[in-house]
């Protein structure tokens, strides 16, 4: 049952191993982690590369709604601005997902069918994670029947923090099964994880386990994302990518409101992971007011004039 | 071409109101020289001429130390404290709303990028002037004597590299403790110096408390040796200390000498190696090396040199030389030609010595003074580029076995001004820091500055120490 490349196949043969091989990745210095961020935020990203990066943004964006209260009226109207960001211009392109419990996925696949953009369903007990692991797979077959071709999974953070890293381990390793030929994303709930080198491990150990994506966090946790620890899953990818050879992708998710933030995250992968993970296949952005601001930036450059928020729909 | 080409982001050089000629800053007003030539500073990104600055001749140093004499014993050693105090905290106040306008000055004059002169050298020369400002109706609780008294007129001369800063670091503690000061800044670098003395007016400074005397070497050996200059406080080469300390031997002023270094920067094989790679470029390419503290010896655990190594390269591949105005410059120009010149040399020498160079693929503007960063691998302690400050963005990169063995190359220079350590392991570090003879040694960090923290050197990095309340005492008899 493993999933990893040949270089690191052993190392998820035990528990001992596989703490041995996380406790031994370096250590990261939270000082020094989050002053490289906040320098790398000072980036002044202006004319040709703000439309550049903002255009990318769009397309990175995993349009997210994520309440009890969601209907399928407003899924509906999500996937219509998912296909159509700004119906006034049509040159704005598509962003790169929509993601929504899994009872709403039908609703979901019905109105992106032949579109190309993905649809991705949170599951595993979505966001606390605190179920037997069986209704969790089966949660996940579900979705994917149903038509999500993207999962976002929780880990389970008690057993992480527990160190009972095979445990974690197995679990997605067994989502990731349940998931087929759909992509499987990792939520690792940086917020709950407390430390940077527990980033770092968990980064590994879902990317060890097969994920397709690590993501920050549900959005239900405060803190959400943030660059330092965006910052510290990039350098995991690029690790990893350098080790296995396989790129991993990175989802920051939750907290990200203005374009300017956005820009920030795409300095971030530019300059730490590198160009080749500036492609909505390697990084996405989970958000659902970030769209607006993206896309009235998009009218100020564009126009040259600040239009507003009435000249952008609500969902 | 890389997919996210960051458009130019220039700072706007139109904020700032370069004169064509400058005057010498004596008893408060600009005066012209009486028996000095002129020299021109130059924008070292351009070569372009910015302004015109007298040079300062004995005739007019005599008449700045005058002033400074005049002043010092007619109003402001007298003056309580907490009354200057007040005329501090307005220079404080008065450099933080002007930041951004010196900002752009500095990095013009200097070559230094935007991005360092507004967030490192701006917001420490505001902070220094702050932090002594508060000492200044404190002194007697320093812990120099129930009623420490100033010494009377500093003499004081300082470096290109951090133009304002150093003149921060040398006029607000001055002041503070009650001195009057004439400052000769660098010849290459003095236009900050004539803002400041700008500054001083705008903040109705009493006239003679600060002058300014431009000027090169002749200037600056005018003022240290003047008779009636009670205090000399000296940034820049070992060299040119050396020269001041034998010219004040036997006289009754007083010294402090902030000199060069060759700063270890040691790299254990338990540390956080991206943090690490961060401080190393930190360490010698922040202010195009031109730092006198830099971390210009890597010693790297044998164990994890390749791993580092090849970080190193692909973050120095991100580096972005180019226009100091551009707020996403990560490197500027060489503050001159002579200064391009011995990095150019020391750098053959240590091809010629046997070490191999590596510098990213970067292009390099057609005018100006540019040298890419460039770090030196297979070098070992005998080489020159191992022993002198090269005062560039060079790094010589060495490897070491144990924690005994890079302590005793860290230490095997005549410098010992800064070193750094990075490893996870606290009692390590402890350790380890215990054993450097450096005046500062950085753990998991470098070139962090703070007012409140002593700064200065062992050996031939100079004596005496600059910054906190050890910084009061060269001020204070």
């Amino acid at each position: 049952m493993t999933a990893t490349a040949p270089p690191l196949a052993e190392v998820a043969r035990s528990e001992a191993a596989l703490r041995a091989f996380l406790h031994g990745l370096p250590g990261v210095d939270q000082v020094g982690a989050e002053q490289r961020a906040a320098a790398l935020a000072t980036r002044s990203i202006k004319t040709t590369a703000k439309a550049w990066a903002i255009d990318l943004a769009i397309r990175m964006v995993d349009l997210t709604t994520l309440e009890g209260a969601d209907t399928p009226g407003k899924v509906r109207a999500l996937c219509a601005k998912a296909r159509r960001p700004d119906p006034l211009d049509p040159d704005c392109p598509s962003v790169a997902a929509v993601c929504v419990y899994p009872s709403l996925i039908g609703t979901a696949a019905t109105e992106l069918a032949g579109t190309g953009i993905h649809i991705a369903s949170v599951a595993t007990a979505f966001p606390s994670g605190q179920a037997p692991l069986p209704v969790k797979l089966a949660e996940v077959r579900q979705a994917v029947t149903d038509g999500a071709d993207e999962v976002d999974m929780v880990i389970n953070r008690g057993a992480f923090l527990a160190g009972r890293y095979q445990q974690v381990y197995e679990e997605i390793v067994e989502v990731k099964q349940a998931c087929g030929d759909a992509h499987l994303k990792v939520i690792l709930e940086t917020g709950e994880l407390a430390t940077y080198d527990n980033v770092r491990r968990a980064s590994w150990l879902a990317m060890l386990a097969g994920g397709d994506f690590i993501k920050t966090s549900t959005g239900k946790v405060q803190p959400a994302a943030t660059l330092p620890v965006t910052l510290v899953m990039l350098e995991a990818v690029r690790d990893f990518h350098q080790a296995t050879g396989r790129r991993v992708g990175v989802k920051p998710a939750g907290g990200i409101r203005t374009a300017k933030d956005a820009i920030r995250y795409l300095v971030l992968v530019n300059e730490t992971a590198g160009e080749d993970w500036l492609d909505p296949d390697r990084f996405r952005i989970g958000a659902s007011t970030l769209l607006n601001d993206l896309l009235m930036q998009r009218q100020k450059l564009a126009t040259g004039h600040y239009s507003g928020p009435d000249y952008v729909t609500l969902d | 071409m890389p997919r996210f080409e960051y458009a130019p982001a220039p700072e706007s050089p139109a904020i700032v109101d370069i004169k064509p000629s400058y005057g010498l800053f004596i008893g408060g007003e600009f005066v012209a020289p009486t028996d000095g030539g002129v020299i021109k500073s130059v924008n070292p990104a351009s070569e372009e001429v910015l302004a015109e600055v007298a040079e300062a001749g004995p005739n007019d140093v005599d008449r700045a130390v005058r002033a400074a004499r005049a002043a010092y014993e007619n109003h402001w050693r007298r003056m309580p404290g907490r009354e200057r105090a007040k005329y501090l905290f307005r220079i404080a106040r008065i450099i933080a709303e002007r930041s951004r306008e010196l900002a752009v000055l500095e990095s013009l004059d200097n070559g230094k990028p935007i991005r360092e002169s507004r967030d490192t050298d701006l917001p420490l020369v505001a902070a220094h002037f702050f932090y002594y400002a508060g000492w200044a109706d404190k002194l007697k609780y320093a812990g120099f004597g129930p009623d420490p008294q100033p010494i009377g007129v500093a003499g004081q001369v300082i470096p290109w590299n951090f133009p304002l800063l150093m003149l921060a670091w040398k006029i607000a503690p001055a002041l503070a403790c009650g001195n009057t000061v004439v400052l000769k800044p660098a010849e290459t670098t003095p236009l900050t110096a004539l803002t400041f003395a700008e500054i001083c007016q705008q903040a109705d400074l009493p006239p003679g408390v600060v002058n300014i005397v431009t000027g090169a070497g002749a200037t600056g050996a005018a003022l240290v040796n003047h008779p009636d200059v009670d205090k000399v406080a000296f940034t820049g080469s070992t060299e040119v200390g050396k020269q001041i300390a034998r010219s004040v031997a036997g006289t009754r002023k007083r010294v402090t000498l902030e000199l060069g270094g060759k700063a270890a920067n040691i790299v254990f094989d338990d540390a956080a190696i991206d943090q690490a790679v961060e401080g190393i470029v930190n360490g010698i390419f922040f202010n195009q090396g031109h730092v006198c503290c830099a971390g210009s010896r890597l010693l790297v655990q044998e164990s994890v040199y390749d791993e580092l190594l090849e970080s190193l390269k692909r973050r120095m591949a991100r580096l972005r030389v180019g226009d100091p105005l551009d707020k996403n410059t990560d490197i500027g120009a060489i503050n001159s030609s002579a200064q391009l010149e011995r990095i150019r040399t020391l750098s053959e020498i240590g091809v010629q010595e046997g070490a191999e160079p590596w510098s990213p693929p970067c292009e390099l503007p057609d005018r100006g003074f540019w040298f890419a960063p460039t770090i030196f691998t297979g070098v070992s302690q005998a080489h020159r580029i191992a022993r002198e400050e090269i005062f560039g963005p060079v790094l010589s990169v060495l490897t070491f076995r144990t924690p005994a063995e890079a302590v005793a190359k860290a230490n095997n220079t005549p410098y010992g001004l800064s070193a750094g350590i990075w490893s996870e392991k606290g009692s390590r570090i402890l350790s380890v820091a215990d054993r450097l003879r450096a005046g500062v040694v950085w753990a998991n960090t470098f070139n962090k500055f703070d007012p409140s923290s002593p700064f200065g050197g062992y050996k031939e990095s100079g004596y005496g120490r600059e910054g906190g309340r050890h910084g009061l005492e060269a001020y204070l008899a």
